[in-house]
Formats: structure tokens, sequence, C-alpha cells
């Protein structure tokens, strides 16, 4: 994915317009080294800014919130046996879900790839 | 006591602080609460201590026992507690630096390999309080996994991990159903009955409080079929005859471990298990040591999963537990390496002999055996006398005869649980039943 | 890795040293005239595969675990300064007591005929507890800090419930221990978190402003994980009970109160007392400990059972409370845990509890004078007994509080506990207890003075520190990527 394309929260999820969602570069330097991920069940229907993945690295395990509402769809399950992808890869191989996206207009009030930038700077 | 400090080393102290009087470090506690009086006995010296706790001690002397129902008198080897309380072991802490802490890390690793090695199971943590704090959190994962409700215990689990059970549970979703078992093991007839799309887990213990073994096959299967986990509460000495929990797919497998190598007293401190099947591994509750490598590629062990616990996950975590039963396991470890695989085996034979030897004097002797179930080191007979007159009387001889059960199971007001370990010769054995006999 | 090259190998495991039919401790042979064949023992109930455990002999266990203890930093070998640990002496004499044979055949189901010694011994235990916390009632039975947590909660939401009252919500201060908010949601009520000031006090406006009716207890750690007492704790309690909510004190740093406060003195309903931390008994690698419930009249009849009573000189059990929360052991407790605190009791005495928690304060606040010019955002109050430092702004650039202990253990120091309490960023916090001499204390300081140059000189030493130790820093990572739980000959789980 092109980091460009997608769209942000402030909690440092990324989704895309097809509902693939992740954690930015940003969050994985933050979790450091992922050890595990917790995935949703398919077919789990998740509000926006649900706490629907644990992420855990040696020394803490984060919350994943959904960045917008949906059916979730399809999960990595390349995690399960190689959760560093996370850290390799936030925005290809490391992506956590596939959601099938409720209203596209909760995605469109989200941060773009600049203002997500612009965020970041500002904390 | 233990302070080593002078006073011109205090004094010297308070001057590098800053303070005049010691006092003036308690500025935030009000005057009117600090230093009240209290009620408390002068202190002791070592001297007087050894001779005050020898007296107390004395007056709790006894000649035998036959008590079981949970917690077991077998031999200790000298090395097992002359190892444990090294001061290396005993006065170090949880291994939060691994560096320094490999003592206990490796102990605890080889800890878990024997027991998944006795339970049949893919993996086991670091110890539980006892073996029904570990039960009462089975039923917690189990409720979790299946988020289902109902967890079913038959009658034969012994009573008091019931009621700790109860005690975890009662703020939870999870319920407890308990199903009667007149013929002192659950009929796997029952409990198929019983099972429903809500049951979370069927709970047995086995051998069971009657001593009795349960048909643990049969019920594993039915439990399976609906969907429930299998939750195996056992005994591990009898597991060096007995089929382990891994044998007959039991999800998960608790126990109260005080039988390998830890004294009676009085009830605590024991040592729970608690093991599982991998699937459940993120789950399970507590602490768990894994390999790993340092930065020269040496093997080295290390507390991990460790985002599970309490004090990274918070309220969020799989259980609260954090300090555990660490010395126990360790001590226990040493239990294992020294009976090894043959000296299980051999153990357990000489508990299945003596006590079946001793159930068979009794019945002669006018003191039937109330089930017919096969047993392992425990039974229950019938007694011509009210049980509780039996254990007055040899009270005064100060011999324990067992347990009278009807404080638990009204119906079985004059039966009596019997338990004989390897630690009685037959000439022990003869003389308890001849003892009885005259009751 | 090469498992066969030895270096990379500190000490064999168990499994690697055994060899088949080696015996270890002999059992006598049987001298009952059963055997196994003849007795009703169906195959369908037998073990199919013997129980893999390994074949050593009794000289090879005691050598392995002897060398597996000097592998270990440990109190009685080093300075273990592990803050909120209270890492204090064991006296030995405890652990030849409990090992009386009378005590060690203690059935915990004989009659009370049977007990008095030991039921005496519980039951003042029991009575000098309530005497030091200012407490009425106490429950030994809870195996842990955690559980006595856990008990604690229950029994104040049985009371709660008793009067008709439903409160959900338990409030927890910013910087508690992560035990209370997971017993919190075990005892099925929920959390909501109370802010700290700057200084790491209770914010007693955020407090007001989140009582209400729904709120069943504040738990307060006091002295605080920062090692300070709550300076409004009045203010506190009075808020908190006239909102009809208890006040929970965690024990854990119970240590500088003994002889000098009582809980129940400033308000506190209930409590747990870690007796492995401030009644000296051995913390074990990781417990047994015994955590000890204390409660004000109005919440006695929901102590768990069964009780000691003692009725006309006869002490007994008893189950009769029918209020109570039931139970929360198979027996009565980790009763050789409480056995040595009460021996420790006996030793001190009450000049003796005095003494010592004075001392504990003494030390931590010289440890404080002296390391307050090498951390510059070091609390402004004199704490208690012990002290919290953030690494902040104190090391050299890239170095880590992590680091920083690491390097400690070469200095032939345990490390204090470090990333605790959360709300201070590097935090490290160092509990001396009263047994620590000055000379250790000094020379404590004087090594951490040298690491926090090292630290701006020589990074490398920080970054790759341990370099002392049997073994260097471990790969954390891989140790919970590939999880190796058990040893199996060639794989990983």
């Amino acid at each position: 994915m092109n980091p460009n394309d997608l769209r942000y929260t402030k909690s440092h999820e990324w989704i895309s317009a097809d509902g693939t969602a992740g954690v930015t570069d940003h969050a994985q330097h933050e979790i450091t080294d992922v050890v595990f991920v917790e995935l949703p069940k398919v077919g789990r229907v998740c509000k926006s800014a649900e706490a629907c993945c644990v992420v855990e690295s040696v020394k803490a395990a984060f919350d994943i919130y959904t960045p917008v509402s949906g059916e979730i769809i399809s999960i990595n399950t390349d995690l399960s046996g190689n959760p560093g992808l996370v850290n390799q890869s936030p925005y290809e191989a490391g992506w956590l879900y596939k959601m099938k996206i409720s209203d596209d207009s909760e995605r469109e009030k989200l941060m773009t790839y600049e203002q997500y930038q612009e965020f970041l700077k500002s904390n | 006591m233990f302070i080593p400090h002078t006073n011109k080393q205090k004094q010297e102290m308070l001057q590098t602080i800053g303070v005049k009087s010691f006092d003036e470090l308690l500025t935030n506690i009000p005057q009117s609460v600090l230093r009240p009086p209290m009620n408390l006995p002068a202190s002791m010296t070592e001297m007087e201590l050894v001779r005050h706790m020898e007296e107390l001690a004395e007056q709790d002397r006894l000649a035998s026992s036959y008590l079981g129902a949970g917690a077991y008198e077998h031999f200790v080897p000298t090395s097992v507690w002359a190892l444990a309380l090294r001061g290396e072991f005993a006065t170090a802490y949880t291994p939060y630096q691994a560096e320094a802490s490999q003592g206990t890390l490796q102990a605890i690793y080889e800890f878990q390999t024997l027991i998944c090695a006795l339970l049949g199971m893919d993996v086991a943590n670091a110890s539980m309080y006892d073996g029904a704090s570990a039960a009462a959190e089975a039923c917690l994962v189990a409720a979790k996994h299946t988020g289902r409700t109902d967890i079913l215990i038959p009658e034969t689990v012994h009573p008091q991990t019931r009621q700790v059970i109860d005690t975890y549970l009662s703020r939870s979703e999870a319920k407890t159903r308990v199903i009667q078992c007149p013929k002192g093991i659950l009929d796997p007839e029952t409990l198929k009955q019983n099972l429903s799309d809500q049951t979370a887990a069927l709970l047995f213990q086995n051998p069971n409080f009657f001593g009795g073994l349960e048909n643990v096959q049969a019920l594993s299967e039915a439990a399976h079929k609906s969907g429930a986990l299998v939750i195996a509460s056992t005994y591990p000495v009898a597991l060096g005859l007995m089929a382990p929990p891994g044998e007959y797919n039991a999800d998960i497998a608790v126990a109260e471990a005080q039988c390998l190598g830890l004294p009676l007293g009085y009830g605590g401190p024991y040592l729970g298990l608690f093991a599982c099947q991998k699937e459940l591994i993120r789950k399970m509750p507590g602490r768990v040591v894994g390999q790993t490598e340092d930065n020269d590629g040496r093997r080295a062990f290390v507390l991990t999963l460790q985002a599970r616990e309490q004090h990274i996950r918070r309220e969020k975590a799989t259980s609260n537990i954090c300090t555990n039963q660490a010395l126990c396991a360790l001590a226990s470890t040493i239990y294992m390496a020294l009976l090894g695989k043959q000296g299980l085996r051999h153990l357990a034979h000489l508990n299945f002999q003596k006590a079946h030897y001793a159930a068979s004097e009794l019945e002669k002797h006018g003191f039937p055996l109330v089930f017919k179930n096969p047993f392992f080191n425990e039974f229950v007979v019938k007694c011509p006398v009210p049980p509780e007159k039996i254990v007055q009387k040899c009270a005064t001889e100060r011999v324990l005869p067992g347990l009278p059960l009807g404080q638990y199971f009204p119906e079985h007001k004059d039966h009596l649980l019997v338990c004989v370990t390897e630690i009685k010769t037959k000439q022990d054995i003869d003389q308890f039943v001849q003892m009885l006999k005259k009751i | 890795m090469n498992m066969n090259s030895q270096e990379k190998i500190i000490e064999p495991l168990l499994f690697e040293k055994s060899v088949p039919d080696r015996a270890g401790i002999p059992l006598p042979a049987s001298d009952v005239p059963v055997t196994l064949e003849e007795s009703h023992f169906p195959a369908s109930y037998q073990r199919k595969t013997p129980c893999e455990w390994p074949e050593l002999s009794e000289p090879q266990v005691v050598r392995h675990f002897t060398r597996l203890s000097q592998l270990n930093y440990s109190i009685d070998t080093h300075f273990y300064p592990l803050g909120s640990c209270t890492m204090k002496h064991n006296p030995k004499v405890n652990e030849r007591l409990v090992l009386l044979p009378d005590f060690v055949n203690l059935h915990p189901l004989r009659p009370h005929v049977l007990s008095q010694g030991i039921l005496e011994i519980l039951f003042q235990t029991e009575k000098w507890l309530c005497e030091l916390c200012g407490m009425d009632a106490f429950t030994l039975q809870p195996s842990a800090g955690a559980q006595g947590e856990l008990t604690g909660i229950l029994v104040g939401r049985a009371y709660h419930e008793s009067r008709g009252e439903k409160r959900p919500v338990v409030l927890i201060p910013d910087s508690a221990h992560g035990t209370n908010p997971a017993s919190v949601a075990v005892a099925g009520l929920s959390v909501v978190t109370v802010k700290s000031t700057d200084q790491g006090h209770v914010d007693v406006e955020d407090l007001k402003a989140k009582l209400n009716k729904e709120v069943a207890l504040i738990m307060m750690t006091v002295p605080s994980t920062l090692g300070l007492f709550e300076p409004r704790m009045a203010e506190i309690a009075k808020t908190v009970h006239e909102a009809g909510a208890l006040v929970y004190m965690d024990g854990a740093n119970l240590n500088a109160l003994v002889g000098l406060v009582k809980p129940g003195d400033i308000g506190v309903d209930i409590l747990h007392v870690n007796v492995h931390k401030t009644f000296s008994t051995p913390h074990g690698g990781g417990g047994p400990g015994a955590g000890p419930v204390g409660v004000k009249k109005h919440l006695e009849d929901f102590l768990p059972v069964p009780r000691v009573i003692k009725d006309k000189d006869v002490y007994r059990r008893s189950l009769n409370y029918p209020k109570s929360i039931g139970r929360v052991h198979g027996f009565q407790g980790n009763i050789g845990v409480l056995l040595r605190a009460y021996c420790y009791m006996r030793l001190q005495g009450l000049e003796g509890f005095r003494e010592m928690s004075e001392s504990a304060i003494l030390s931590a606040n010289y440890l404080r004078a002296k390391l307050k010019t090498l951390f510059p955002k070091m609390s402004k109050e004199y704490c208690m007994h012990e002290v919290v430092v953030s690494g902040e702004g104190a090391f050299g650039p890239g170095i880590r509080t992590l680091d920083v202990a690491k390097r400690l253990l070469d200095y032939g120091f345990y490390a204090p506990t470090i990333y605790f309490p959360l709300i201070v960023p590097e935090a490290m916090m160092i509990e001396p207890t009263e047994n620590e001499t000055k000379e250790t204390l000094d020379s404590f300081c004087q090594a951490m003075e040298k690491i926090i140059e090292e630290s701006k000189n020589e990074p490398d030493k920080l970054k790759s520190a341990p370099l002392t130790t049997p073994v260097r820093r471990l790969d954390e990572v891989k140790a919970a990527r590939q999880l190796n739980l058990k040893y199996t000959v060639n794989s990983n789980l």
C-alpha cells in the first residue's frame, strides 16, 4: 500500500479504501518488537474506535482500534507464525485485517497522510 | 532486631539527610496517629523462641494418621528441603533480572517439563497457590474460552475445592452446577443428561474425593461432544499408574501437588499445578518460563508471555496472580528428580498395594467398602459405630483414623474416608485394624 | 545454536544428565500380600506411556541444584534493593522451626483437639496483626497479596450488597500495582483511575470528581508506590466514607508503618498484608507468600471461612459465618509462611517493630540524600521506606534505566524495581530495608555514581551490560516469538 493513499487515526491505525487496516510505521516503532498479535474473529461487526486487536511486545500490550465501523471479512493469518511482519512491513505484509466498511464517509473524515504527519509533529 | 546502624551512624545519616531528628522525616504523618500504644508481647531472643515453639509444636504430636482427603502424608527425602532452602533459592524473588536469576529460572523450566511429562499435557505454568485455586482459575479460563457459562462439577470433587471455585466464580458470568453421584463416581449417562450447549466445562477429580477412579475416557468424550472443555483435577502420585489427563484429552489439567515433596504443614504452602493444551496457552494464568539465548549465544531462561499478566495488562490480565508458589515448585522439582521414572511407578504401586491390603483387612473385620469402584490409595468404609466416635476414641491415642464424611454429605454419616500411603508398613496397618475393631 | 558445545550451556538440564535405569532415591519393597494384577484395576484406567522423568543418582541431583542455586543473586548473597518487595533478612531460626516434625505432620483436617498448638499460633497471629494494623478482625487464608486483594474486594462488595447497595466501581490511583485492577476485574467490578499530582500524590480534586454512589471502594497503597505518605490521607478517607464507600489499603509497603502508624487510625477499612515482605518470610524465588486481610468490625462477618475462634480456652475452626464470602484456599492458607511471620513477631515485639520501620525510613532517606545530586528529577519530599528516582536527564545520551539496572548487576547489586510506578518516566524504585549497613548503602551510591559516569564516557559498557553474570543480556523477543516452554529432545513447542 502506498502510505499516501491511506487514512489515519489519532491512535495510529491506518485503513485503505478497500478496508484493509493496520498500524502505522510510527506505531510499530513505539511498540518495539512485536511478539504476538491477537486478531478479531472473521464476521465480527465493529463500531468505529472499538478495540478489536491486541499487539504484544515483550513488555507491553496495545489495544488496536477499528478506524471505522464495519464487519471483519478477513485477517492476516501470516502474523501467527511471523508477528515481526508488523515491524518489518507495517503497510504491506504486516496488515492486520480487512473490513467491509459500513459507511465510507467515516473513512473520509479520518486524517490524510499529510495531516497524520502534521499530527505526529505536533505531538 | 537485625538493625546494623550504630547510634553514631544514625547521627551521621541524619546529618547527611540534613535533619536534626528522625521525626522531621515524617512530616506528612499527623502527630495524632503517630506511635500509638499497642498491646504486643515483649520480644524474645532466638533461644527463648526455639523453646516456645517447641512447646507449642509438642502439643500437636501425633502417633499415626490415615487421613488424606486432599492432603497426603508421603515420605520426603532429606535432600529436597536441604537444597530448596539454600539461601540462594529461598531469599531470591521473582526472577525479573534474568541474568542474575538463572538458577530459579532453569529450575522452573525443568519443573514445567516434569509437570508436562507427568500430566501428559503441552504446557504447564510456574505454579498456582494450591490445587483449589488452580481448579477455580481453570473454570474461569474455560468460560472465557468457550463464551459459555455453565461449569458442571460432580459431587465427587473435593467439597472444599468446590467452595473455592464458587468464591472465584461468584462475581463472574460463569456458574457451577453440581451433579449428584450416588455410586461414588460420576455416571457418564447422568453427565450426558446434564450437558448442554451452554456447558463451558466439565471439571472432575480423579481419583475423586472418595478415592474412586472416574470413568475418565467416557466422561471426556461426552463433554467434548457437546463442545465443552474438560478440566481434570488429579493426584500426581497416582499418575505413576493411572492414565494422565493428556491420555484422555483433557484440555486443562490441574492438581494439588503437595504430595510431591511438601509437608502437610496444616494446609500450606502447597502447590497448585496448571497445565493445558497449546490452544489455551495465551489464556493460561500465571507465570511461565521460556528458553532463549544470551548475546553470546549461550542457552538461557527468562520469564515469557508476560503481556498476559497483571503487571502489564492490569484489569485485562488473564488472572490477578502475581507471587505464586515458586519455592514449593522448586522442592517438587527436586523430589521428582530424585524419584525418577522408575521411582514414581514404584511409589504409586506401593500406595496402591498398601491401601488395598488395608481395605481388605478392614472389610474382614466389620468395615465393609461402601463403593465397588476401583480406587488408588483412599477408600470409604461403612462403620459399625458413628465415625465421629471412632475419631474421638482414636484421638486419645493420638491417631487419626480418617475423615468422617457426614460433615460434607449427610447421606454418608456412617462412612469414613481412609487413606494409606507408602509410609505404612503391614504391621502398622494390622495394628490400625485391630484398634478400630476394638471400638 | 550449537547445543553440543559445552561453553554454550551453563548447567545442563536434568534431562540431559539422565541415563536409562539409573536409580535415584530407593523406596522399600512392598511388604503386603497384594499385587496389582489380582486387584480390581482395569487396564483402561492405567497409564499407557510411562512418565518420562529423568533418571539420576542422588549425588547428581544434589550437585545440580547446588550449582543452579549459585547462579542466583539473593538476599543472603547480595544487596537486593527491589522496591516495593521489601527484601529484608529472613531469620534462619524460622526455617528450622517450621520444619519441626510436629508442624510438618499437621494434617489440615485434623480435629481441633489434636491441633491446639497450631490454632493458638494462628489465633495470636491474627490478634497481633489486628493490634499492629488497628483492625478488628483478620483472616489468614489468602495465599499472597493478590489473593488478599481479591478477598478484600469481595468482602467490600458483599458489605455494600448486604445494605442493598449496588456499587460497581473501584477507584484506583494511576500509581497502583497492576494486581489492584486485575483483582477488581476478577471480583466483577470495574476500574476508574484517579490521577496523581505532579508530586505523585493522589489528586484529591480528581478523586472527588469521580466519587459517587457507584463507588464501592478506593484502593490506596500506603505509603504510595512512590514511597510517599499521602499528606491528605485524612481528608481522602473522610470524603470516601461520606460517599458511602470504603477505603482499601494495599499493604505492600507496610514496612514503613509497623509500630509507627496503625492503618485503622487513618481511616482504612480493609487492608491486606504481604507477610513475605513486612514479616520477613522468604520470597522463595517468587513465593509462597501469604496475604492476610484485616477489616474493621462492620466487615468482619464477610471474611472467608473457616475462622479460628477461642471458645472457653479451646481453639476451634469455625464455619458458622453465614454472610461469609466463602473459601479462598483449599484448606486454611499458607500456614508455613504464617508460622514464620509469628516467629518474627515474637522476635521483634513492639520496640523491635518501631526500630525496624524507623531504620527502614532512615536508610531510604539516606540513599535519597546521597543520590539527589545524581538524579535531577528527584521528588522534593522526604520519602518513607523506599525512594523512587527518575532516570530522565540523569544518564548519558541514549542510555536508559534498563541499561543502568543491568550494569548494577556487574557491581554486585541486584537491580532495583524498574519502570514502576508507571507515572514516573524511566523509574527506578530503591528499597534498602532496615537491614543493610551504612557501608553497603555507601558502596551502592558509589556504584551508581560510577555507572552514571560510564553512561557518559563509556556508554557501550552499559549497553552491553551485564558483563560478569553467568549469562549476558537475553533475547526476550526470541523467547516470546519462538516459544520453548519445556525440554523436548529436538524441538520447540
